[in-house]
């Protein structure tokens, strides 16, 4: 079944207490996946020549100081580690690329759940309501966030296997559905040189995109691509480092419904997510048509970019 | 000794299980017991109050989940907020009235009663109608009345894509824009007798201001479901 939700700030009040509104959000979608959950933030920036990168250990006494001080030893600077149970955040003096490289090769005990200038990926087995507390979503601000509540079908009940994925630098997926010819376009994505690490179908939809985003095609392009390269039913949630999209296919199986205030854009499986948030019984509220890309971005990272 | 109460029964589903609420209100087929309900805090749960077969109001507060008052028979569900997937599914008789916005397949496989939706309802609304009448406020999505087979569809908005495809017997109306009809769905007259046919459905669904007569009428050209050898192709 699987839940998804969504949460796009357009006022500070609502960037303050981001991760409280998702995981309120995600609280609401128990039912629809109880397997385990997840989410992605996007907040603080790595400066330039920096990167972000968000690790998970089994071992819950990993010693993430040392990680750091590796790091550090290794390319010239990380900051002191974000812990939050089984994941920390750690923002290194490096290339995004080159610092995953240095913990696939180095600590292959641990993954890198997302890598980028902005994302944190945090996800892990078990209830949302146990999730929100472990990972003390209240204090996670952002710009946006993804969330995902899982109900497995198509592979095993593990962290890897949890949403959201991410198969590219501030990219990741969330997904309702599930895709039928997700083995063959692994492997056909393998020989572009897109590297996968579970059996899941999401993480091919997650590298699909991360690969056409890689040769030049903007977000919405990429996701219309999906229309026509993925087969099954899916309702996609997107983020990118300057927002998110929202995807159905082109029967619309899976349900969906987008809302929007003054203050945020919300996206959800069903509308109770949406209606903890403040000002829901104000908010336009409508459910997202079959096969259409809608896509909200915020304007002022890539005027930055531009300037 | 009569248990018929005038008051109003509050329950809490925050503190009631919904299993034991919906078990209450299915118990009112039997025996006599409160004749209008007030459910609290629904929190968008599924399935609230399926199953009714009683003359009963049973009231909403909140936002339900999917199949909310599916099956109902005779009695009037009433809810103050939007229902999820499913609401009023396979209705036999009685009233469903939602004040917000329906997703996706309401009132679909409905034999009977009027199903009112004051906002938006989404893809799928009233597919596979076999008696049931729905009024829309608002507009519906793609594939409304897919296969319906008889009742009648009011749309005060617009409609998606494909509306009516492979129809049968039902009679649609639609006030504003279709985006697409379905297979062998098409435009038809609105004569006199549709307009009073209007004008008595949004008089039952409580609305006053849409004009009857600003309706168009869709229905089935009959080329597809009674068996044609030329269209052997199409299938």
């Amino acid at each position: 079944m699987c839940g998804i939700v969504g949460l796009f700030a357009k006022s500070t009040e609502i960037e303050e207490r981001l991760g409280a509104h998702l995981g309120a959000m995600l609280v609401q979608m128990s039912d629809r996946g109880p397997d385990s959950a997840g989410v992605a933030v996007y907040r603080d920036p790595a400066p330039t020549g920096w990167c972000k990168l968000a690790l998970y250990s089994r071992d819950p006494r990993e010693d993430w100081a040392t990680v750091a001080a590796d790091l550090r030893s290794v390319f010239g600077g990380c900051e002191e580690p974000d812990v939050r149970a089984s994941h920390a955040v750690v923002v290194v003096e490096a290339a995004a690329d080159d610092a995953a490289r240095w913990v696939h090769d180095e600590r292959p005990d641990l993954r890198t759940m997302s890598a980028g200038r902005s994302i944190e990926i945090y996800k892990e087995v078990g209830l949302p309501t146990d999730f929100a507390v472990e990972f003390r979503l209240h204090d996670l601000y952002g710009s946006h966030g993804l969330g995902h509540t899982r109900m497995a079908t198509e592979s095993k009940v593990t962290t890897e296997g949890s949403h959201p994925f991410s198969t590219g630098l501030d990219l990741c997926v969330v997904h309702n559905g599930s895709l039928s010819n997700h083995n063959r376009l692994r492997a056909s994505l393998r020989r572009e040189g897109i590297e996968f690490r579970t059996e899941n179908d999401t993480e091919v939809a997650a590298g699909y995109l991360a690969w056409r985003l890689r040769e030049g095609a903007t977000l919405q392009e990429a996701l219309e691509g999906c229309l026509s390269d993925l087969d099954g039913f899916y309702t996609f949630l997107c983020g990118t480092q300057e927002g998110f999209a929202v995807l159905r296919d082109p029967i619309a199986c899976k349900p969906a419904v987008l809302a929007e205030t003054d203050d945020w854009v919300a996206m959800a499986s069903e509308w109770r997510a949406i209606a903890v948030l403040p000002g829901a019984s104000e908010a336009r509220m409508w459910e997202p048509e079959p096969g259409v890309v809608y896509v909200w971005e915020r304007e002022t990272d890539r005027a930055a970019v531009a300037a | 000794m009569s248990t018929v109460t005038t008051g109003v029964e509050v329950v809490d589903l925050a503190v009631t299980p919904l299993r034991a609420l919906n078990q209450r209100l299915h118990d009112l087929a039997r025996e006599e017991g409160p004749t209008h309900w007030r459910v609290v805090n629904p929190n968008g749960a599924h399935a609230i109050a399926c199953g009714l077969d009683a003359d009963v109001e049973v009231e909403i507060e909140g936002h339900a989940g999917y199949y909310c008052a599916g099956m109902n028979k005779r009695a009037t569900v009433r809810i103050h907020g939007n229902a999820g997937t499913g609401l009023a599914e396979n209705m036999m008789s009685g009233q469903v009235v939602v004040e917000g916005s329906a997703s996706q397949s309401a009132g679909a496989t409905g034999r009977g009663g009027l199903l009112v939706v004051h906002g938006d309802a989404s893809a799928r609304c009233g597919i596979s109608m076999k008696g049931i009448d729905i009024v829309v406020k608002g507009s519906v999505g793609h594939l409304s009345a897919f296969m319906a087979q008889t009742g009648r569809l009011v749309v005060c908005g617009d409609a998606g894509d494909a509306l009516g495809d492979s129809i049968y017997e039902a009679r649609l109306y639609v006030r504003g824009t279709v985006k697409g009809l379905g297979a062998d769905c098409i435009e038809k007259e609105l004569r006199d007798e549709h307009v009073v046919e209007v004008a008595e459905l949004l008089k039952q669904a409580g609305i006053a201001d849409v004009d009857p007569a600003s309706f168009k009428r869709y229905g089935s050209a009959r080329q597809l479901y009674s068996f044609k050898i030329d269209n052997a192709g199409a299938y």
